[in-house]
């Protein structure tokens, strides 16, 4: 059999775990760099909202949050999807190891959006669509984890995992054209393609400054679940034994 | 300057409880969150490290 292409290198679980184990510590220090930036950014350069007053400043951490649910969710569902058609099991990982951090993403968009509906809209809650569909994102990321948790047999909890993840996929481009589709209380997209930002540029920077600490921070925590994860399901495999037979004998070198 | 003292920063201009509501169980998950994930790992490698030992008595 000819030898894999490079490009699939990183497709087996044994090299991931190496590509994670390297990468993890720059992805958080980076992820701390870009939040530091950011938050002086929007607490120290970026002036106070007329309209807002210093309320609007709970957008730095809740457009970012929102935006990571979504793009935490796609990702799970392709990764869900192609771990599912391709029989890879690293892929149905994956899956599994970005559902909690995209339900807590989940969690922070409704939380920080909460907290700033009171002050502005005057109710922590209403039903309308941009928030009822985001709702429904959390419930999915919590049945996707029920759901793979109650089956016993692995491959078969990540197929119906799958199907749970392609299904909800649904949900994202209503949540996201919610604020188009339905008269919502909930404020238009923040950024646009199409048109010229409405915020200051200040303010604009300090926003995508920390949706980038977001970035860099969901990639280090999923790299680091997923790493748990792989060493779970491969326990018995040769490579995990190897390594930690090497890893005891440095702990045994060290007494 | 926007702020004039630290309690000025500190109050937001009235919003301090939203403000600070939010940043604040933001960063407290985003805190703890990679510790669960490093810890789940650490259990894995100590579930392989003892399998292995099965391995080994038998």
């Amino acid at each position: 059999m000819k030898p894999l292409p490079r490009l699939f290198a990183f497709a087996a679980p044994k090299s991931f775990y190496r590509l994670a184990t390297l990468t993890i510590p720059w992805l958080y220090g980076l992820a701390l760099l870009l939040s530091a930036w950011g938050l002086y950014t929007g607490f120290f350069v970026a002036p106070t909202d007329a309209t807002q007053g210093d309320s609007y400043r709970i957008i730095f951490v809740h457009v970012p949050a929102a935006w990571m649910s979504m793009v935490l969710y796609m990702a799970m569902a392709g990764w869900a999807a192609f771990g599912w058609a391709a029989n890879a099991r690293l892929a149905s990982m994956m899956a599994r190891a970005i559902a909690p951090t995209g339900a807590a993403f989940t969690f922070l968009a409704l939380w920080t959006g909460a907290f700033w509906g009171k002050p502005t809209w005057g109710a922590w809650w209403v039903w309308d669509a941009r928030l009822t569909s985001e709702l429904i994102l959390l419930f999915l990321y919590l049945g996707f984890m029920a759901l793979v948790e109650a089956i016993d047999d692995t491959r078969r909890a990540d197929h119906a995992g799958a199907l749970l993840a392609i299904v909800g996929a649904v949900n994202v481009p209503i949540i996201y054209f919610s604020v188009r589709w339905w008269n919502t209380l909930h404020q238009g997209a923040s950024i646009s393609m199409t048109a010229a930002p409405k915020m200051a540029s200040t303010m604009l920077m300090a926003m995508l400054l920390m949706a980038l600490a977001f970035w860099a921070y969901a990639f280090a925590v999923v790299f680091s679940r997923a790493r748990a994860i792989v060493l779970e399901r491969e326990a018995g495999s040769e490579w995990v034994q190897a390594m930690a037979l090497k890893n005891a004998g440095v702990s045994n070198d060290l007494e | 300057m926007i702020w004039n003292s630290a309690s000025d920063f500190f109050a937001m201009g009235g919003y301090g409880l939203y403000v600070w509501g939010s940043y604040g169980v933001t960063a407290a998950w985003m805190l703890l969150e990679p510790v669960l994930a490093a810890r789940r790992h650490r259990a894995a490698m100590v579930a392989v490290a003892e399998l292995q030992e099965q391995g080994d008595n038998t």
